[in-house]
């Protein structure tokens, strides 16, 4: 415990000194302002900005977005996984595309995106399943794969029926690795759909980011960027946490 | 009990698990030659309903593109824009690669430095790097250095976390041995960590790959004069629907070619060393 705890310790000194460094370069003039503003700035712009509620709407936008994207992910991929799990024939087919699948740049689809779909959320959405619902698949899949044939047996000789099952024995065997699919889902769907925003769009956070690069309004576009960064590290970071908590409670029950 | 033996694992590895999964699954059987005939079969299909059912506004039927295909790979102009992706692609994976191998050998063998990077470079790994790239941007200057830059902050990490758990998770024999044959650090790593974690290294590679294609592409999209990204970009711009829809499917192609290649030699070092 106590050198998980000294780990934990560096960690924080190692960023706290990161961020010491930046900051005390950029005030020294090391750092041109024009380039990277210090970090307390981006810290008081980021209040500024997010406080003064003009971003209101695109925050709204942008979360819904994510969201959406993120439960359409996670129904469509957990529902496909367990269709391709029941037959294997079906699988042999599904698996070399989903080893693949990951490695096309999905981004390159948005452009056509927009223009099939229109700007507005829908192609923001779809960039977002397309990019979080293979990972929910696989871990579909591994999760099955993983639920040991004496549990199914063990169901069988209590006659539960399928619906019985899946909720008191499938579910939990698969869980862990079902979580780790759902958090990578989330990451990879706030990835796409912020990205998307950033590269082609009109509203939200990401396309509030690249309008204040190109009108040259740095502070604005700090600011904007360690909100987005920290709303993404926080919500990865409860998932992390979270994951952790189930995987121990497995392992000691 | 002493260390994170027990930890959960780590926010990156578990992409990088089902990645390992899968190479192992898809040994199970042998596609039959009818499926795979079936399945591309089936993706025309979609591909020729998506593009009739607009019109073609937004994506050419597949034998329209390829015609247009045909054309295009006969221009000077797309050999210039595919060498400039190409010189920044390869560039961002050979830097991701090297450095990445040696940060995950160093943070590998230094366990306590590795349990202080790793975490770091695993939230690196889940966050939306592209709202960074104005700042590459502001520091590297418009062209090709942000966009190589780019693409090792896409490449580096998986590199460096892949390398890094292979060799945690190597026999400790190994590397005591090692020390018993007084071998350098250098050549402990050459002769002892790389051979015996080349699987997983090949892996790494592979997704390495993948991800700095992503940067480089991105950056060519968001701002760039040059590349098949901009290509792209400006072929939805100009309503040249054929090009954009014949870039999108060159990079597919490519991407998928390398990835099966590289999941190929993956699983035949896996065998080797098995």
């Amino acid at each position: 415990m106590t050198r998980r705890r000294a780990v934990l310790f560096v960690r924080i000194a190692v960023l706290a000194g990161l961020v010491a460094t930046l900051e005390i370069c950029c005030r020294a003039g090391i750092i041109d302002p024009l380039t990277v503003i210090p970090p307390g700035d981006m810290v008081a712009s980021m209040i500024n900005h997010v406080g003064s509620g003009e971003l209101d709407e695109s925050i709204v936008n942008t979360f819904s977005t994510i969201a959406l994207a993120f439960v359409l992910a996670i129904g469509c991929g957990t529902l496909a996984g367990a269709l391709i799990h029941r037959s294997s024939r079906l699988r042999d087919v599904a698996d070399p595309l989903l080893a693949s699948y990951y490695s096309v740049p999905t981004f390159i689809f948005y452009p056509l995106l927009v223009a099939l779909l229109g700007l507005g959320k829908a192609p923001l959405v779809v960039l977002g399943v397309l990019s979080a619902a293979p990972a929910v698949m696989i871990s579909t899949l591994s999760g099955l794969d993983g639920v040991s044939p004496v549990l199914l047996k063990l169901a069988r000789v209590h006659r539960l029926s399928p619906a019985r099952t899946l909720w008191w024995i499938v579910l939990p065997a698969a869980l862990p690795r079902l979580f780790s699919g759902f958090k990578l889902a989330l990451s990879y769907a706030l990835i796409g759909v912020i990205a998307g925003e950033f590269i082609l769009s009109g509203t939200g956070l990401g396309y509030a980011i690249s309008f204040a690069y190109q009108s040259f309004d740095n502070r604005a576009m700090y600011g904007l960027m360690l909100f987005v960064l920290l709303v993404a590290v926080i919500a990865n970071g409860i998932l992390y946490v979270w994951e952790g908590r189930l995987a121990r409670r497995r392992s000691s029950g | 009990m002493g260390g994170t033996a027990g930890a959960p694992p780590f926010v990156g590895m578990s992409e990088l698990a089902f990645a390992d999964a899968l190479s192992r699954r898809t040994s199970r059987g042998r596609i039959r030659a009818f499926d795979a005939a079936v399945l591309v079969l089936l993706m025309l299909a979609i591909w020729q309903a998506i593009g009739s059912w607009t019109n073609g506004v937004a994506v050419s039927p597949p034998l329209q593109t390829l015609v247009y295909l045909f054309d295009l790979l006969r221009t000077w102009m797309f050999w210039e824009h595919a060498a400039a992706t190409l010189a920044a692609f390869l560039l961002a994976f050979v830097l991701s690669a090297l450095i990445g191998l040696a940060l995950g050998l160093i943070f590998g063998v230094q366990r306590f430095t590795g349990e202080v990077a790793e975490p770091i470079l695993a939230g690196f790994y889940t966050i939306p790097k592209v709202t960074l790239y104005p700042v590459v941007l502001l520091v590297f200057g418009l062209g090709m250095s942000a966009k190589i830059a780019f693409g090792v902050m896409h490449g580096l990490v998986p590199m460096t976390l892949f390398t890094l758990g292979a060799v945690r998770n190597l026999p400790p024999v190994l590397i005591r041995t090692a020390k018993v044959l007084r071998l350098s650090p250098g050549r402990t790593m050459l002769w002892v960590l790389v051979p015996a974690c080349l699987p997983d290294i090949v892996n790494g590679l592979r997704i390495s790959f993948s991800l700095s294609m992503l940067g480089v592409l991105i950056g060519e999209m968001f701002s760039s004069q040059r590349g098949l990204g901009f290509l792209l970009v400006s072929g939805m711009a100009q309503h040249n629907v054929p090009l954009s829809t014949g870039v999108v499917t060159v990079i597919v192609l490519i991407a998928i070619a390398a990835n099966t290649l590289m999941l190929r030699l993956g699983k035949r070092t896996a065998h080797r060393s098995n």
